[in-house]
């Protein structure tokens, strides 16, 4: 911003022309903005205000005559009920050891990916097709692979005629790998260039000292890349809570494999009940910024730096 | 150094790369591999098709509900990737270049919608869209995209154009040219590959996306193929969808092997700019 701000330090005479220019650059910065930021606000802040009114009535689309006030009370049915507890924590479990797994997968991914000399560009490109692959398809391939018929799974691990997607464990098993197959890409590449930040003095200096790999990885790496790493942690913990279509696409909900995203989806959509619906989107959006206000506040990961701004 | 660890460090080196691609591969091979399954082998539940067939692909290019699905997808995609990175373009010339009150918010806006679970606005842009028209259009899923696309789009070009150099943009304008004409004529060679780069990620989240894809269509008009793929209930009822379902899979997925071969790095350096910079 050095060019913006230099031209304000000349003399009294010429200060009309530059309040004229700071002007119309300001003019500028919001003609430019404008656009882009009312279609942001326009599609995200009018309907979540909208959900959240929509939250307040007992209203269903095949029956819009019997609309009614009810106040806080779809909230209070949503939150007594077993079926919303139980789909929280199914989410949570998804969320914890998909993220869990892929910091650690990452990483190793990462790491091969920086030492690793002779076929960089085939490594890299076959880490990122599972990223730009279509999730739905992701599943289907997951589905397919682990399902009673067409599946290979049993078949190749002598596991006879399991029931993959007929028990709760194993079923989330199979979400929980589709997961981490899909979007492991996202999370070793954030890594990947943490990694390229840490200096490589220290590292030398380290083993110049004697330190093993362990301790150069746990005392010099990884604190050195913690802001990549917590980054990373915010978008990816976000991401997985949102998890909705693999779980619509494996097991349709099926077996305590809902979630609270397929739980709005299938209040507002499929049931067309959107009042109830809107409660339960309104909860979805709070826990969501609660984990991001826990991330941002409670391990202090400054976004603003960790995004390039400063 | 003790020997050992170089040896392992070395087998390693060799074994880490193996793996990562046999880890990628196994889920495309098997699906391509169902995809070549004929309908008696379907269930065999072997690895490589016995007999491959490109019967399955006949069969989806055969089936309307997937062909107007892929032109939905392509058109809707594009169309929403193009109007993305316009507006994203615009507004990071801004936010990189311009002094004015605002940009902070702007940015935390965008990080904010980059957070949003698209799925809470489901609800109420059904109901708004079905009064407005907008349910099962084309303009119905590009507006959402365009509003979840800008936030990455604009975070990502803003950290390129930080780093253009400015001086050019300043020679220009000491040569008489406005803001404007110094944007159009000197930045925007500059920026191209950072809007290139905005216009894959653009693109993969318009391809990909599924919940409004479900959500704010019904029919052929407007369904895109993530969506089409999970009503796809076979050609008959009497036929299993998988090795149809398979096929089309493979089809779609033969665009993003495509696109990531070609610009893998343009890919990486559009998701880790401006992620990890100090």
């Amino acid at each position: 911003m050095t060019t913006a701000t230099a031209p304000r330090a000349t003399s009294a005479p010429a200060r009309v022309g530059v309040g004229e220019r700071a002007l119309a650059e300001r003019r500028l910065g919001w003609m430019l903005c404008g656009p882009a930021l009312a279609v942001m606000v326009g599609v995200t802040a009018y309907p979540l205000a909208r959900a959240v009114w929509l939250s307040l009535y007992s209203y269903r689309i095949t029956d819009p005559a019997g609309r009614h006030f009810v106040g806080l009370r779809n909230y209070g049915v949503v939150l007594t009920d077993h079926l919303w507890w139980s789909d929280v924590l199914t989410t949570v479990v998804i969320t914890v050891v998909t993220v869990a797994v892929e910091l650690v997968v990452g990483f190793a991914f990462a790491s091969v990916m920086q030492r690793t000399l002779v076929g960089r560009r085939f490594i890299r490109t076959s880490i990122l097709v599972p990223y730009g692959i279509i999730t739905v398809v992701s599943a289907f391939a997951w589905r397919y692979a682990f399902a009673l018929d067409t599946g290979f799974v049993n078949h190749v691990f002598g596991l006879g005629h399991f029931a993959w997607f007929g028990h709760r464990g194993s079923a989330l098993f199979v979400i929980i790998l589709a997961e981490i197959w899909k979007t492991t890409p996202f999370m070793s590449l954030l890594l990947l260039a943490g990694l390229a930040q840490v200096p490589r003095e220290l590292l030398e200096a380290a083993e110049v000292d004697g330190a093993t790999k362990a301790q150069r990885l746990f005392r010099v790496t990884l604190p050195n890349m913690r802001a990549a790493i917590m980054v990373a942690l915010l978008f990816r913990t976000l991401d997985a809570y949102r998890i909705f279509d693999t779980v619509f696409v494996t097991t349709n909900g099926a077996n305590g494999t809902e979630t609270v995203s397929f739980l709005a989806y299938r209040q507002t959509i499929t049931r067309t009940a959107l009042g109830l619906g809107s409660a339960v989107s309104v909860l979805l959006f709070a826990s969501v910024v609660l984990i991001a206000v826990v991330f941002v506040k409670g391990f202090g990961v400054d976004l603003a730096r960790a995004r390039g701004e400063r | 150094m003790a020997g050992p660890e170089r040896a392992a460090g070395r087998i390693g080196r060799a074994v880490g790369p193996v793996l990562i691609v046999v880890w990628t591969a196994v889920p495309l091979l098997w699906l391509l591999s169902l995809s070549l399954k004929g309908g008696d082998h379907i269930n065999d539940g072997r690895f490589w098709p016995a007999a491959p067939t490109l019967h399955n692909y006949r069969t989806v290019f055969r089936t309307d509900l997937f062909t107007s699905a892929l032109r939905n997808s392509i058109g809707i995609s594009l169309i929403a990737t193009a109007l993305s990175v316009t507006l994203a373009t615009l507004a990071a010339y801004a936010i990189a270049r311009l002094d004015f009150p605002g940009k902070k918010l702007i940015l935390s806006v965008a990080l904010a919608i980059a957070m949003f679970p698209t799925i809470s606005l489901v609800g109420p842009l059904f109901d708004i869209w079905r009064s407005v028209g907008l349910y099962d259009t084309w303009p119905g899923l590009v507006i959402p995209y365009l509003s979840f696309t800008l936030p990455l789009s604009i975070w990502t070009l803003a950290a390129f154009f930080r780093e253009i150099p400015w001086e050019m943009e300043q020679a220009a304008q000491v040569d008489g040219a406005t803001p404007w004409q110094a944007f159009r004529k000197v930045i925007v060679p500059l920026a191209a590959p950072g809007v290139f780069t905005a216009a894959i990620l653009t693109f993969f989240f318009a391809w990909n996306d599924f919940v409004f894809g479900i959500s704010l269509t019904s029919t052929g008009r407007a369904r895109t193929v993530p969506a089409a793929l999970a009503f796809f209930t076979g050609a008959s009822q009497f036929e299993q969808p998988t090795a149809a379902i398979a096929a089309a899979a493979v089809v779609v997925t033969i665009p993003v092997v495509a696109i990531v071969l070609v610009f893998q790095r343009r890919i990486v350096a559009g998701l880790t700019s401006g992620a990890v910079k100090g």
